[in-house]
């Protein structure tokens, strides 16, 4: 597995650990109430510098394990990784659009903020898992 | 499904006939042995630069390493 699949692989798990995590933090804080009265800033807060962190930190520690067992591949990327990194965030920006609307709609209705976060908040999560996984599909079965 | 290309490469029979490894000419091309293997393999159409440079790895043209057929 080159560097760049390696740190898709890290931001996908760790964007896909840190979305449930958050969504049972947030359950569990509501505790049967309304999700409206649930202090919910400091949480996706805390959720968003986690899962930046956790990504860097996965990744780091799987290259150190991965350089051992091939010192020249580390650090390296070249054209392909650039060619599925751009189709990967253009599948992820494709997605983006969806909850875009959705949020004018929201808005459009006086919904509360929490719901107008909380879409954005979600669709940039799965933005970023969608386009992740078409480019560890590109890794896995080519892109030509 | 990835639509297959319809480039193809003799990589492989020209880079075993010159004895050289997916390795060393990964390393002469400057990519990494995957990206050599999805090329080989037909998963990656390289940039027209990088083709240029896999066939003058060889010395021999560009058609000796890729072919496109007629219709």
């Amino acid at each position: 597995m080159v560097y760049e699949e390696r740190n898709l692989w890290s931001t996908l798990v760790v964007s896909v650990v840190a979305m449930i995590v958050y969504v049972i933090v947030i359950l569990q804080a509501a505790d049967g109430g309304p999700l409206i009265e649930v202090d919910w800033v400091p949480i996706m807060l805390w959720t968003i510098g986690a899962s930046i962190v956790g990504a860097i930190v996965v990744s780091i520690v799987w290259g150190m394990v991965a350089s051992v067992r091939d010192p020249d591949g580390t650090g390296k990327s070249d054209q392909r990784d650039r060619d599925i990194a751009r189709m990967g965030n253009r599948v992820g920006y494709a997605i983006i659009v969806i909850p875009g609307l959705g949020v004018i709609a929201l808005c459009a209705f006086e919904a509360h903020w929490f719901w107008i976060a909380n879409t954005m908040y979600l669709g940039f999560a799965v933005s970023t898992i969608v386009g992740g996984i078409a480019s560890v599909i590109a890794y896995r079965r080519g892109l030509v | 499904m990835v639509k297959p290309t319809r480039v193809t490469n003799s990589i492989r029979a020209v880079r075993e006939a010159a004895g050289m490894t997916q390795a060393e000419l990964a390393k002469r091309i400057g990519v990494t042995r995957q990206t050599l293997i999805a090329i080989e393999q037909g998963k990656y159409s390289p940039t027209l630069e990088l083709a240029f440079q896999i066939s003058r790895v060889f010395g021999v043209g560009l058609d000796d390493v890729f072919q496109y057929p007629e219709a």
